[in-house]
């Protein structure tokens, strides 16, 4: 890991089994699957729903920071102490948590690298035994709203070429093909992408053990297809959760400056009345 | 109590005109199996039982269950 640009945002699965009863450290799960944490998580972990405890279930938005202060007090973590998130698949719902705590201005927060799909494979400890915590005060103050793209950001982009711009779908969803992930619910009325953006499926940041590849191998692959960050970023998927993924690798492990989430992604895009997309694949 | 996860098994199959990776392992008595859709790999559904075979099937009927429910767009 000590090739990325910013090494100490990853541990190691034997890092997390010889810290997770340190009491300033906390770890936390966050999967796609939301019944996964249930059958069993690593012993000391708290276990957040992505769809109930980090979206405003009302409003289409993050969480208010006051329920992001009661979510944090609640699972013990105070403003000092070092979260490592992991989840399922890659990591993918864990990044976008340890997007939200960016913008909350947590300090220490990092991923365990591969997730829980490598400490399942590896055959470690788990368990259903649910940890209680004693209460942390914890206050939001500032944050981050640097790494956040909201659609006024991604009008002024497309208008006048300002950004680099990938969405991270997969190629049939960039396409237009089709409209959600297979098997998963429709949310657009149209398909196809933002005008000028490129892809680069999210995976394709990670190993087949769930791990992040390589410096070199994650620089050659954005490279080629035109994020070279010589302009800033924006990354988007369909609801942003992905591209939370694809924003941890380009400003942590491959060091970009300015790279934002557009979390209102696809969803919002490509059912805006009147705004322009494209269809087709990648150039 | 921990327990460890046993009989960790990954595979690629094809449900409904899809790829579908089946990832499957024992953890206590019983088998559970996630089918994901490849790309992006999102969850589409999981199956418990007790033999990996119980869970799997389980896991491929939903699956397949979803994913025929995929539309299709002529570009």
């Amino acid at each position: 890991m000590a090739d990325y640009a910013h090494p100490e945002v990853l541990v190691s699965a034997d890092w997390v089994a010889e810290n997770a009863v340190n009491p300033g450290v906390r770890i936390v799960e966050v999967d796609v699957d939301t019944k996964a944490y249930e059958e069993g998580h690593i012993p000391g972990a708290a276990g957040w729903a992505w769809n109930t405890q980090l979206c405003d279930t009302v409003q289409r938005d993050i969480i208010p920071p006051r329920v992001f202060e009661e979510l944090m007090a609640g699972s013990g973590i105070g403003n000092d102490t070092t979260v490592i998130l992991y989840g399922d698949n890659n990591n993918w719902f864990a990044a976008w948590a340890l997007w939200q705590l960016k913008v909350y201005g947590h300090g220490d927060v990092r991923l365990m690298n591969g997730g829980r799909k490598k400490w399942v494979a590896e055959g470690r400890d788990l368990t259903i035994d649910v940890p209680t915590f004693s209460a942390a005060p914890y206050t939001v103050s500032g944050g981050d709203s640097s790494i956040r793209a909201f659609l006024a950001d991604v009008q002024k982009s497309v208008a006048d070429g300002g950004h680099e711009m990938v969405d991270v779908r997969s190629p049939d969803e960039f396409s237009g093909k089709i409209l959600s992930p297979p098997g998963l619910p429709e949310t657009c009325q149209r398909g196809g992408h933002i005008p000028g953006a490129s892809n680069i499926p999210w995976a394709k940041a990670c190993n087949d053990d769930g791990t992040f590849k390589s410096r070199d191998e994650l620089d050659a692959l954005y490279s080629a297809a035109g994020i070279t960050g010589t302009k800033p970023v924006i990354a988007y998927c369909r609801i942003g959760e992905r591209s939370s993924h694809s924003w941890f690798v380009l400003n942590y492990l491959m060091g970009l400056n300015n790279v934002t989430n557009y979390d209102g992604s696809w969803t919002e895009w490509g059912n805006l009345v009147g705004a322009p997309i494209e269809r087709g694949a990648s150039a | 109590m921990k327990m460890k996860p046993e009989d960790y098994d990954e595979t690629t199959i094809e449900l409904a005109g899809w790829p579908v990776r089946l990832i499957s392992y024992k953890l206590g008595e019983k088998y559970i199996c996630k089918a994901d859709n490849v790309s992006p790999g999102a969850n589409i559904a999981r199956g418990e039982g007790a033999t990996k075979e119980e869970a799997e099937a389980k896991a491929r009927e939903l699956a397949q269950s979803r994913l025929s429910q995929t539309r299709t767009q002529a570009l």
